[in-house]
């Protein structure tokens, strides 16, 4: 293992359903890199395929969905290929997954001490009970639940939403993974719960130094919180880079539009730049620009499709009309 | 303030919903367990008066109270304490005919673009139906009636034969206030009107309700729990914690300058797209139960500035500029 | 001004559509639905496609009784599936039988449907003491076996179509009112409701344009169990004697008819109505639990 090699790297990741309707695309040829220590934002709006990205790193996608092209490589691993006994090893241990409703994670009748000691001691058995109890105490301290000793006795329905969502983080982050996929995990969240889970959420990767890919599709989470952001649409990343880059100096007509259409990002009382029309149904993408009927830039050379292309290091584009510098 | 009363006027608004206990808790009290009725406030004694042509904002985290205080306003649940007036007058104590007159001046935009249409009737029958019960339109005139309103909201009076689900979340919400306008109202109860949409649909649908505003001269009551969409539309705001207001100005005012601990912190804990790699500095504490609330002020809990008096005495809203109001101790020591 | 105009919508199949795929998703739901239809028509066509009139005495030959399957009547006719005791042929039987115990089946849970979906909707909208009142009734009579409400009821009233399914009516409402006000009450808390009310449509309106159309799907699911049940209590009390006169025979009756007969080998008299019975009982529960399961919203995508 060389010492700069990301920690996770997704080549041309294809991941398509099989349904009755037809082949649904919903990831086609993403790539990205998280290094340690790094967050990723991966913002986009629902169905453009986000969640699926993440359920594919980590092996979780069910049928009709099936990876059907590119590698995900894990410390150098590729997962793809990889059996489910591997994955499940990894998972919970290496590679932890943060849930949008945190019930899925949390057992319903189990106790949460003995739902974060199984955890330990499932990955690593050498552990005493009464270390792994330790580690458990610990692990609540750290994602801000007061009197971690008694909420340890407790089952998850005796927690609020914020709290459970907390009792989710601390056992993904139990076994110190290399590798957090957040989907959305405060999106049904209060903006105060919000606030603090972003807040623990930052202070963990800071101190462990895992990476961290933040799945969202609101840009001022991402604003706050990410190094690096991939912005998705109808299941491709369209634009990628830094936040600075790309918040500030959009390329792509979409990322543009997305930016504009935030309220407080505009003025008060004035009409909001809109982006016109709605997202198009993966199962009937016409051909070319997934975006073309909805862009103002767009011509006949839209009706092919755009090929990724690397304006300047670390970004990347899927445009041929890109924005110069909008602001 | 004019002389003009204001268009909708909430007085001491209260309301209490009280789970009694069921049979087998009655069965336990009388073998001597001291089970009590479960009462929730969720709305207590607020006040609120809406000028014509206003748009106010209602903010506050979830369970608070804004969807029951919007639903007073809008007619649908009767308080169990307090006035609601219309243009001066008690909408409890007019004639049936008048109230009923009140009751369509004042529509309701609600939250989930899938619950709030009749998944079995055709879009022409959801916009339509009300104009037509209410003799707003004649029988022969309904059609293009529903296909002016449908391009109103900007949907194509093509789609009127179709039913809500074959629309998707922003249309449907487009239907959703097509069938309100239908009624011709003058103030609009907005509850979470855009949360469940995308951003890009978001902005669409806030632009149509400022279009709306601009057009046909409509007042609403705006309730979200997003500030960014608040402070865009709203000329006042009102900042709600458990049921009370903690904190009413207008909306330049209470973004520039918050006075309650609470707004200044969700003013501060909101994620802002120019604020980069920020350290997040949360408010601590959970939201309390609205079962059993802390004591005096609801926020001393988790107030950085509370002083022994926040946990006996509730604060009463006081202004503390022109048209700005806030309830917090801290304001009496100034 | 107007707003922009969004552009259409995505193409997408009918309700219909989809649910016609769903439904022949399952092979074994599909076979149900064709079980059931030639079932159906052969109750319904009977008089037109029965070899025999098993009514008409003078069409009946007591020398041609308990003829064993494939045996040529004196006529020259085929018993393609017997003769019972008084010469009747079993197919001719069979289909009057499957006739009248579909028309108690449908027709009481039919009956009970309506009452059951006028006390539920009373209990879900109004609430309050009548809610309670109507909930307590249905509680105690659920608590009961329906077989022996139907006896006692049977015993009382006495016996025919009318009276029997007047016991079967009584016994399945409450089963209907339950489901009705569960779908409800979940339906009443929708925003589409509160919008109505808000429009100050008047009461009746919105129960019966907005609420009950959305409470049928789950009655559309217990009414296939219910009248496979009111089928199969039905053939019981007919089998106790207790159901209808013997001058019009169901399936039940015509079971219980040769089950005397049934250790002295002559098992065809029993054999044949019990297996339509079956069928016909399996049939629509597939039918049943397909539908269950494609109306049901939580599997719904
Ligand atoms: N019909 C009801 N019966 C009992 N309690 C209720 C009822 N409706 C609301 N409540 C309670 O009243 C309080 C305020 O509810 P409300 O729906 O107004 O909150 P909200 O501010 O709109 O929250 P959200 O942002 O989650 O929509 C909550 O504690 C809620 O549980
Ligand atoms: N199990 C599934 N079967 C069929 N299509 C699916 C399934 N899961 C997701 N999809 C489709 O894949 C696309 C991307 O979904 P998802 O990744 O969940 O979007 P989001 O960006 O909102 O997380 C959507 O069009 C969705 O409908
Ligand atoms: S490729 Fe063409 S249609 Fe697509 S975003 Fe760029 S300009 Fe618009
Ligand atoms: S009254 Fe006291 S507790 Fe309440 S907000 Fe003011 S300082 Fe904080
Ligand atoms: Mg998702
Ligand atoms: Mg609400």
């Amino acid at each position: 293992m060389t010492a700069n090699q990301p920690t996770l790297s997704v080549e041309s990741l294809r991941t398509h359903f099989f349904t009755r309707a037809g082949v649904l695309k919903a990831v086609d040829d993403v790539s990205f890199t998280v290094s340690a220590g790094q967050v990723l934002g991966l913002v986009g709006e629902s169905g453009s395929g986000k969640t699926v990205t993440g359920f594919s790193v980590i092996g979780l996608v069910d049928p009709p969905g099936r990876i059907v092209g590119g590698r995900v490589l894990f410390k150098g691993e590729d997962l793809v290929g990889a059996g489910e006994e591997r994955l499940r090893r990894l998972r919970g241990d290496r590679v932890a997954m943060i849930f949008q409703d945190p019930m899925m994670t949390l057992n319903p009748v189990l106790r949460v001490d003995t739902q974060m000691i199984e955890t330990i001691l499932a990955h690593d058995p050498a552990v005493g009970r009464s270390a792994a109890m330790e580690r458990a105490r610990d692990a609540l301290g750290r994602v801000g639940i007061p009197s971690p000793d008694e909420r340890l006795r407790a089952y998850p329905h005796q927690f609020s939403g914020g709290m459970r969502q907390r009792v989710a983080i601390a056992i993904a982050l139990l076994n110190r993974p290399d590798l957090i996929i957040a989907d959305e995990p405060t999106t049904a969240l209060d903006v105060t719960i919000q606030g603090q889970i972003l807040y623990e959420v930052q202070k963990l990767c800071r101190e462990t130094g895992a990476a961290l890919i933040w799945i969202t599709h609101d840009l001022s989470v991402i604003a706050g919180l990410a190094d690096t952001v991939c912005v998705m649409y109808a299941g491709r990343i369209v634009e990628s880079g830094t936040v600075d880059d790309v918040l500030d100096r959009p390329q792509h007509p979409y990322t543009a539009g997305l930016i504009g259409s935030v309220p407080s990002r505009n003025r008060r009382g004035v009409k909001l730049a809109q982006i016109p029309g709605m997202t198009p149904s993966l199962l009937s993408l016409p051909p070319g620009c997934a975006f073309r009927a909805r862009c103002a830039r767009a011509d006949d050379a839209c009706l092919a499709e755009p090929p990724l292309v690397i304006p300047s290091p670390g970004r990347g584009l899927r445009c041929f009309h890109p924005q110069a510098d909008a602001r | 303030m004019s002389d003009a009363p204001p268009m909708l006027a909430l007085d001491g608004i209260s309301q209490r919903f009280v789970k009694r206990l069921d049979v087998a808790a009655r069965i336990a009290n009388l073998l001597g367990a001291k089970l009590k009725d479960e009462v929730v406030h969720a709305v207590d004694r607020v006040d609120l008066a809406v000028r014509q042509g206003e748009v106010v904002g209602l903010v506050g985290e979830s369970g608070c109270g804004k969807s029951t205080l919007g639903r007073i306003a809008a007619g649908i649940l009767a308080p169990s304490e307090g006035r609601r007036r219309w243009r001066g007058k008690t909408v409890a104590e007019m004639p049936a005919a008048e109230a009923r007159a009140v009751e369509l001046k004042v529509q309701m935009i609600f939250q989930d673009p899938f619950a709030s249409l009749n998944p079995r009737l055709r879009v022409e029958d959801i916009v339509g139906e009300a104009p037509a019960v209410h003799g707003i339109v004649a029988g022969g005139e309904r059609d293009a009636y529903v296909a002016e309103l449908l391009r109103r909201v900007g949907l194509d009076p093509g789609f009127r034969r179709r039913y809500p689900h074959q629309f998707s979340g922003g249309q449907r919400a487009r239907v959703g206030i097509a069938r309100a306008l239908a009624v011709k109202p003058e103030f609009l109860v907005c509850d979470e009107a855009v949360a469940a949409l995308d951003v890009s649909i978001q902005a669409q649908v806030l632009n149509l309700f400022m279009d709306l505003r601009a057009d046909l001269g409509l007042t609403y009551l705006f309730i979200s729990h997003d500030l960014g969409v608040v402070e865009h539309l709203s000329d006042r705001v009102a900042i709600m914690y458990l049921g009370r207001f903690v904190e009413i100005a207008p909306a330049e005012e209470i973004f520039a300058r918050p006075n309650h601990p609470y707004t200044a912190a969700l003013l501060a804990g909101i994620p802002r797209l120019d604020a980069r790699k920020r350290r997040f500095e949360p408010v601590k504490g959970e939201i309390p139960s609205p079962l059993n609330p802390p004591p005096g002020c609801h926020f001393h809990p988790r107030c950085p500035h509370a002083i022994p008096r926040c946990r006996v005495e509730a604060p009463a809203l006081k202004a503390i500029a022109p048209g700005h109001w806030s309830a917090c101790h801290l304001n009496d020591g100034k | 001004m107007t707003a922009e105009i969004v552009p259409v919508a995505p193409a997408v199949e009918t309700p219909f559509r989809r649910f016609v795929a769903e439904f022949c998703a399952s092979r074994l739901a599909v076979a149900g639905l064709v079980g059931l239809s030639i079932i159906l028509l052969v109750a319904i066509f009977a008089p037109w496609i029965a070899p025999q009139d098993p009514y008409d005495l003078r069409q009946l030959d007591v020398l041609d009784g308990r003829l064993p399957p494939l045996s040529k009547s004196m006529g020259g006719k085929t018993y393609w599936l017997g003769t019972d005791d008084q010469g009747r042929d079993m197919l001719s039987g069979i289909m009057y039988g499957l006739r009248t115990s579909l028309l108690v089946g449908v027709g009481s849970s039919f009956f009970a449907m309506l009452i059951g979906m006028a006390a539920g909707l009373t209990a879900a909208y109004v609430g309050g003491a009548i809610e309670t009142l109507i909930m307590r009734i249905v509680d105690i009579q659920l608590s009961f076996p329906a077989i022996l409400i139907a006896l006692i009821l049977l015993a009382v009233l006495g016996q025919g179509v009318d009276k029997i399914m007047i016991a079967l009516v009584a016994v399945q409402w409450a089963y209907y009112a339950r489901t009705v006000r569960g779908t409800a009450l979940v339906e009443r808390r929708k925003e589409y409701i509160e919008a109505a009310r808000c429009l100050a449509l008047g009461k009746s309106r919105i129960v019966f344009r907005h609420l009950l159309p959305n409470c049928l799907p789950p009655l559309i699911v217990v009414n296939t169990v219910l009248v496979a049940g009111a089928i199969a209590l039905e053939a019981t009390l007919s089998f106790l004697g207790l159901g209808l006169p013997i001058t019009k025979p169901s399936l039940g009756l015509l079971i219980a008819n040769g089950f005397a007969y049934m250790l002295s080998g002559k098992y065809w008299i029993s054999f044949f109505p019990g297996v339509a019975l079956l069928a016909t009982i399996v049939c629509i529960n597939l039918v049943g639990d397909q539908l269950r399961d494609v109306l049901n919203p939580r599997l719904q995508k």
